[in-house]
């Protein structure tokens, strides 16, 4: 355990010293939540029917969503992509420790560090100028937090899975420009989930893309409370579980038939 | 029983092959030739706890490949290996535990860490008690003189700090064996002599076991006393250097640089045959048993004005080129053979 820790500590302080990504990232995504919330803006001035979401809710999803963005920028892990092309990957079988571990802890702090870094000057400054609101209410607070731990490690366990990938893939490329798109769709980023149509709900209730940030949002809003938030909470570490063990039987997989490029 | 033991391993790869040319990538869309090459065609050997192994062969021969067995990396088709009792890709996390293994060609420290947060960074991963770490570290920094590195990011290192950066890095759990695979590719001399010493020094003073491949027959020659020969996957050669090079040939080679141009077209001599020649510089071979250094030199000085010249041994890549030949004819020529599939 000691050694996942120390190496989640040191990710941590190499990722912690891009700073000016996160800078530019904040700008991007300030710029982007302003956007969203003129555009829903508009949409809730020209419709008089009755929402499945208020606007004031609609507008802190949104904000908070910004907050949280990089829990839906997935891709397989670029240094392990690396490691792979030039076989380097070799040494990290040399280690005493369990690869799947190992890959799942450099993909959580690959998120939990630039998330930090930006989530909360967004989530102030949105408080401060564009209405955002805090949790509704305590219990609301502390499930929220419970899901944004569920969101990073989903988020996690799907990065493993796209960084497992690469065995096969090597270049990672291509796995790494298509898993956006379903991702942007399904994720509630472009439009808040509830919105969606009717038809559709069952669909996305089931993918595991809405656990990400969908979830903690709505936990946040109180929009899934009670029975309902204790079922979104169990999609959520359930579909945690399900992609550990997926990935865990690839990777195992793909190691038996390892080949080290280079030589 | 000795630490390593190593019986019919077998290990090929897939490896698609695509006929050149914009036709041959169009049908390779449509149906994959995949060619079978056999990296180890049953190699067997044993090694004893405290030997250093020189394990060499041309590129391609399977060394590599063994070593990656061997710490557990890669999982063969089928043979047995057993190494401190246990087999390296079944109880591969607590078996690289206990071994140290340096890839010359790449790193195993933290690219942007300091060197000392990559030792401190594998203390944890490997477990190693905070009082053995200390007392190791300080011995391997003192030994490959690391003081003035352990600040600096790994990145800026240079070739020669980083490998002995590596060769810490590999040994900070203090392991029973290591495996080296090509540790002073790309070095300059001073490195090279520093790695060498290090290597020489480890083994005897401290009895670990090193199995070392390279490329560089001075590396063998200055450390090894025992050297594996392995060719086509398949283990050509098992004995000390001079054994080796007894088994392969007596000849010796004498290379004759001329005083002036005039007698290039008809230089020879009826005991020495010509290997090559380039400008004014002639390479013969000979057998010592036939004609003696002395009359050959004395005789070549009375026929040509000669300006300069000298007596060697065949280098030792010739000799294991040649046992690598011999190795190719006598398993029947090519062994890769070609599989047409569909995929």
């Amino acid at each position: 355990m000691k050694a996942y820790l120390a190496i989640l500590s040191s990710r941590f302080r190499i990722l912690i010293q891009y700073r000016a990504a996160a800078l530019a990232g904040i700008g991007t995504q300030l710029f982007f939540g302003v956007v969203r919330m003129m555009i829903f803006d508009a949409f809730y001035r020209s419709s008089s029917a009755l929402q499945p979401m208020t606007r004031e809710q609609v507008i802190t999803y949104i904000w908070l969503g910004q907050a949280m963005l990089l829990l839906t920028m997935l891709a397989a892990d670029t240094d392990v992509a690396a490691m792979i092309r030039t076989g380097n990957v070799a040494y990290e079988m040399t280690r005493p420790i369990d690869l799947y571990s190992l890959w799942f802890t450099r993909a959580l702090s690959g998120r939990a560090a630039p998330l930090l870094m930006r989530a909360i000057p967004i989530f102030l400054f949105a408080g401060l100028f564009f209405g955002l609101r805090g949790p509704a209410s305590v219990a609301a607070g502390v499930m929220f937090v419970v899901s944004l731990l569920g969101g990073l490690l989903l988020a996690a366990s799907m990065t493993a899975l796209l960084t497992i990938s690469l065995l096969w893939t090597i270049s990672g490329e291509g796995i790494s420009r298509l898993a956006p798109a379903p991702i942007f769709f399904f994720s509630g980023i472009a439009i808040p989930l509830p919105l969606f149509p009717g038809w559709l709900q069952w669909f996305i209730a089931v993918l595991p893309i809405r656990g990400l940030i969908d979830t903690p949002l709505r936990i946040y809003l109180d929009h899934l409370a009670g029975a309902d938030a204790v079922a979104a909470l169990a999609h959520q570490y359930i579909w945690v579980l399900v992609l550990i063990i997926a990935g865990r039987a690839i990777l195992a997989r793909g190691l038996r038939n390892l080949v080290v490029q280079g030589g | 029983m000795p630490q390593i033991v190593v019986e019919n391993l077998v290990k090929t790869f897939q490896v698609a092959a695509r006929a050149p040319g914009l036709w041959g990538s169009f049908k390779g869309v449509f149906k994959r030739e995949y060619r079978e090459v056999r990296a180890l065609d049953t190699v067997s050997f044993s090694i004893e706890q405290g030997e250093l192994v020189g394990y060499i062969g041309p590129n391609g021969a399977g060394k590599s490949t063994t070593v990656k067995i061997l710490s557990g990396i890669l999982v063969p088709d089928s043979g047995l290996v057993s190494v401190m009792g246990r087999t390296p890709w079944v109880d591969r996390v607590e078996y690289v535990g206990k071994i140290g293994v340096v890839f010359g060609q790449r790193t195993q420290l933290w690219w942007d860490l300091p060197v000392i947060e990559s030792f401190d960074l594998l203390r944890d991963i490997y477990a190693v008690p905070e009082n053995k770490y200390r007392a190791i570290r300080d011995e391997l920094i003192a030994m490959l003189d690391l003081r003035d590195l352990l600040d600096i990011t790994v990145r800026q290192l240079s070739l020669g700090q980083r490998m002995r950066c590596d060769l810490a890095a590999a040994l900070l759990h203090d392991p029973e064996l290591l495996f080296l695979d090509e540790p002073t590719i790309g070095l300059d001399a001073v490195s090279k002599l520093a790695v060498r010493e290090f290597i020489g020094h480890l083994n005897r003073g401290r009895g670990v076991t090193v199995i070392l491949t390279t490329h560089d027959m001075d590396d063998i020659e200055a450390l090894c006393r025992r050297v594996l020969v392995i060719g086509n996957g398949r283990i050509l050669s098992d004995g000390t250097l001079s054994d080796l090079r007894a088994s392969v040939t007596r000849e010796r080679w004498l290379t004759v640089d001329l005083a002036d141009d005039a007698s290039l077209a008809t230089f020879a001599d009826p005991d020495a045959q010509l290997i090559r020649q380039e400008g004014r510089r002639f390479c013969l071979a000979f057998d010592p048993k036939r004609v003696s250094v002395p009359d050959l030199i004395a005789r070549i000085a009375r026929n040509y004005s000669v300006h300069d010249l000298f007596v060697e041994n065949p280098p030792i890549e010739v000799i294991i080129a040649r046992i690598y030949a011999q190795g190719h004819a006598e398993a029947g020529g090519a062994r890769a053979s070609p599989i047409g599939r569909s995929h």
